[in-house]
């Protein structure tokens, strides 16, 4: 056997940004300015319903965070939406301080509990882990039911707010809404490129390669449920601004997460573009089929089964799969700064 | 007659290639031996021939008949059988109903719950134990046992001999002619060269995925074993 | 005196627990499988059998007879067809396809049958009842109830312990590759473990169906009731998931006679005592893992 003189390292740097993310990144940049100045130009309807787009596509991307990059999959999601509109009442009424103010304190309120809810959840897995979240929501719908306070079984609605007129109402609603949405999607991209992204996929990969190389695994899931639970909770503060009216079933029901899956799933799972394409499909569909009540979600839960079994990477993956493409700069290359070095391993 | 042909068949797990166009045959009623070092691809072909892994690319014909798309469990019912690297005895059942589960897709022949008792008599004396708490030689036995309630016509043995104590090796390699006698053909995989050699009316040698050497034991000298074993 | 009536009554209540919970902990035992959709396919048991009531006008433990093997080929063809196809895609494909099946049961329920509460009337046999003690009162119901549970529970473990099928099914949740190379064909295999399951769930179904009214929205409380009972009683044995349905059934009868509203919510808190203290469960099957 021979041996070959073995090159000093090259100089390099690690980049992110492609041409492709730096062009999304100005049309998301432009898109937020048309959406932001709406207000003057667009009607109450759309406004309307560009909160609910903004509020789910944000609880999505949550759940996909947890879901597809960190393996978590959590069928209880509804317990923070819960907890964002209930929070807000809180605050709000009781705590007598202004949307914006209120939502930050939810949030604080949201991440102790996210934390205390980990400690039971997290010593379950796989589809136990699911079905723990779920019963956890499920505790948390049945104490606030109980709690008169909080309205009890029949709920309470948000007086603060009936004060205000409503086109401001709206409006800081809808601005409100478009900083969750916009800002779930920074966010989740922000995760997935930093150091806890890079352990994530480690841990989905391989849990014990990933532990043997130092990566505190529980510390990882965590932090990610934390995360993705306070987003979630923060949305759902802001649905709620606009319905005002929260009653505990349907704050703390498990269709919430059913409308999250379905729009995660048929994106693509574990890509930031998945919820994005998701979430217009599914309006798109609510706009055609919202009449047909349970039949539309019948129709929904027949998707999903189908998407998983037979396109599991959603339509985003199928997209990608003809031209591979990533809107996010999210990956990390290896850009070398020295001019051509001969490579000894090729043959001179 | 050639009871099994492998013809030019390749392995992969993802991309890392694991076996490389590899031929080799076995007649009605031979014990053919393949030996190669740790990570050759000795199993990987046991595993291909018991219908565990695809081939991408060859043929493995079984009695006449391609049977590369063929499930594992009707496999079994053909005829092939694997003791598998590992021993994989069941723990939640005891040391019969391990047998007597190696009898679920049972073809007719000679070996049933007694004459298998018969072969290995630690089997008999263990019978209600589970088998989690046999020792290494004794799963062995029953693994070797389970597979053979069977009644298959075809054996593959994945490395019998791994991890155990050489007097035991010689206790399970006693049991093979009176496998042989049966009329089961058997194809043994091997790091323990010499008992693989004194057992075998033919050898193959793997060296990272290919086939480095065949014969007779007896027409093989050492150092042209010892070449196409470690590849130098 | 109450207390005691409570528990009794809650140790009954277990039995039906049990029922539900069998087919789940069996599922997962053989094939790692947790069927979200576990508690909307009892309650569908029920629905089943309130139209074959209706229709034929024979009685709810009559319509087993109908129900069950329906509720059995369901099982094998849903197993084969669909959640066969899960076991390689792990845990994310099996949890997104069982809840999605859930949703679909639910919601194809709810647009059937609409969201009225029904129940499955057994005439006389609902309020009879034995007097044990001056003061303990015992349904007949609750007592058939938990008589059918345990024998299910023997039959099935008589199942797995002496056949053929269920050694199989015992070395396939042992190891699934090693049942293949012993000639088990693992697909046939899962599919008639469903198949057990569903039958057991369906038998609970009903009996539930007689015991108290029932509505398509009431799918996911079952599910969360059988998945208490099983991780209480412990992953991998049956007996196990018998003592988690009794534990569960007291608590919420203990909790229910503090205070009605605190039925539910009360065996909420013990399992996740549970699960904060012996996350385990009370009597696991070493070595079975929950993923």
């Amino acid at each position: 056997m021979t041996t070959a003189a073995v090159p000093l390292a090259r100089s390099f740097r690690v980049e992110r940004g492609t041409t492709t993310s730096r062009i999304t990144a100005l049309v998301g940049l432009a898109l937020l300015v048309m959406f932001a100045t709406l207000p003057a130009w667009g009607s109450g309807g759309t406004m309307k319903l560009l909160v609910e787009v903004f509020t789910l596509l944000a609880m999505a991307q949550m759940w996909n965070l947890l879901a597809g990059y960190a393996g978590l999959v959590s069928i209880g999601q509804q317990a923070f939406v819960g907890v964002g509109a209930y929070g807000l009442y809180l605050f709000m009424d009781l705590g007598d301080l202004s949307p914006v103010p209120a939502i930050a304190a939810m949030a604080v309120g949201a991440t102790v509990i996210a934390l205390l809810t980990s400690l039971f959840a997290f010593r379950l897995r796989g589809g136990y882990f699911a079905i723990g979240t779920w019963v956890i929501a499920e505790v948390f719908r049945l104490v606030v039911s109980q709690v008169g306070a909080l309205g009890a079984g029949t709920g309470v609605t948000i007086q603060s707010l009936v004060a205000m007129a409503p086109p401001d109402r709206l409006a800081l609603t809808y601005w409100l809404a478009i900083g969750v949405g916009f800002g779930s999607i920074v966010v989740a991209a922000l995760v997935v490129r930093s150091r806890l992204g890079l352990a994530l996929r480690a841990v989905r990969d391989s849990e014990v390669s990933a532990a043997s190389l130092g990566v505190g695994v529980t510390a990882t899931k965590r932090m990610v449920y934390v995360i993705a639970s306070v987003g979630c909770a923060i949305a759902g503060a802001v649905y709620y601004l606009q319905l005002l009216r929260i009653q505990p079933t349907a704050a703390f029901g498990v269709d919430w997460t059913v409308v999250m899956i379905f729009i995660v799933v048929i994106g693509g799972l574990g890509r930031i573009e998945g919820p994005i394409v998701g979430a217009i499909v599914f309006f798109a569909l609510q706009e055609v089929l919202a009449d047909y009540g349970s039949a539309y979600l019948v129709a929904l839960g027949l998707v999903t089964i189908a998407i998983v079994l037979l396109a599991p990477r959603g339509l985003w993956g199928l997209i990608v799969a003809r031209r591979p493409m990533a809107l996010f700069a999210v990956e990390r290359r290896l850009a070398f700064t020295r001019a051509a070095d001969p490579d000894p391993m090729e043959a001179s | 007659m050639t009871l099994l042909a492998v013809e030019r068949v390749s392995s992969f797990y993802g991309d890392f290639q694991a076996l490389f166009d590899v031929s080799i045959s076995v007649d009605e009623g031979e014990t053919i031996a393949i030996i190669g070092a740790n990570g050759a691809g000795k199993s990987t072909l046991l595993r291909l021939i018991a219908g565990l892994l695809p081939t991408r690319g060859g043929e493995i014909r079984y009695d006449g008949q391609v049977v590369n798309r063929l499930p594992t469990h009707e496999r079994v019912r053909e005829g092939i059988s694997l003791v598998p690297e590992g021993r994989r005895v069941f723990p939640s059942l005891s040391v019969d109903e391990n047998l007597m589960i190696g009898a679920y897709r049972r073809r007719s022949g000679r070996w049933d719950l007694a004459s298998v008792r018969a072969l290995f008599p630690i089997l008999a004396d263990r019978g209600r134990r589970s088998a989690a708490v046999l020792s290494g030689g004794e799963q062995q036995a029953l693994a070797i046992g389970r597979a053979l309630m069977a009644n298959p016509r075809l054996l593959l043995l994945d490395e019998v001999s791994l991890g155990l104590a050489p007097i035991v090796i010689a206790q399970l390699y006693a049991a093979l002619p009176r496998i042989r006698e049966g009329g089961t053909s058997v194809l043994l995989v091997e790091q323990n060269i010499d008992q693989a050699l004194s057992a075998a009316d033919r050898a193959y040698c793997l060296l990272e995925g290919r086939i480095s050497l065949s014969g007779r034991p007896a027409g093989l000298s050492r150092a042209e074993v010892t070449r196409a074993y470690f590849g130098f | 005196m109450e207390w005691l009536n409570a528990i009794v009554q809650g140790l009954l209540l277990g039995g039906l627990y049990a029922m539900l919970a069998t087919g789940l902990s069996l599922v997962f035992g053989v094939m790692r499988l947790v069927n979200l959709a576990h508690g909307d396919l009892g309650l569908l048991a029920a629905f089943v059998a309130l139209v074959i009531v209706g229709t034929t006008g024979i009685g709810p433990f009559a319509s087993l007879l109908i129900v069950v093997p329906l509720m059995m080929g369901l099982g094998y063809v849903l197993q084969r067809v669909i959640l066969n196809r899960t076991m390689e895609g792990g845990v994310l494909s099996s949890v997104l396809v069982t809840f999605g099946l859930a949703v679909v049961l639910q919601n194809g329920l709810l647009t059937i049958f609409t969201a009225d509460s029904r129940g499955l009337d057994v005439g006389s046999l609902e309020t009879a009842s034995l007097q044990i003690t001056d003061r303990l009162i015992v349904g007949w119901l609750p007592l058939i109830t938990l008589g059918t549970a345990v024998v299910i529970l023997v039959a099935l473990q008589l199942m797995l312990d002496r056949t053929q099928l269920g050694r199989a099914l015992r070395a396939a949740s042992d190891d699934g590759e090693a049942a293949r190379i012993v000639g088990i064909d693992n697909r046939h295999l899962f599919g008639l473990a469903m198949a057990i399951a569903l039958g057991t769930v369906a038998i609970g179904g009903v009996f539930l169906g007689i015991r108290t009214t029932f509505a398509p929205a009431d799918g996911p409380a079952l599910l969360i009731f059988a998945y208490e009972a099983v991780i209480i009683g412990g992953l991998g044995s049956l007996w196990g998931t018998l003592v988690g349905g009794i534990i569960l059934g007291v608590s919420q009868t203990v909790g229910g006679q503090i205070n009605p509203a605190y039925q539910i919510l009360a065996g909420h808190l013990v399992f996740l005592a549970i699960l904060l203290l012996r996350p385990e469960g009370l009597f696991p099957r070493p070595g079975v893992r929950q993923a």
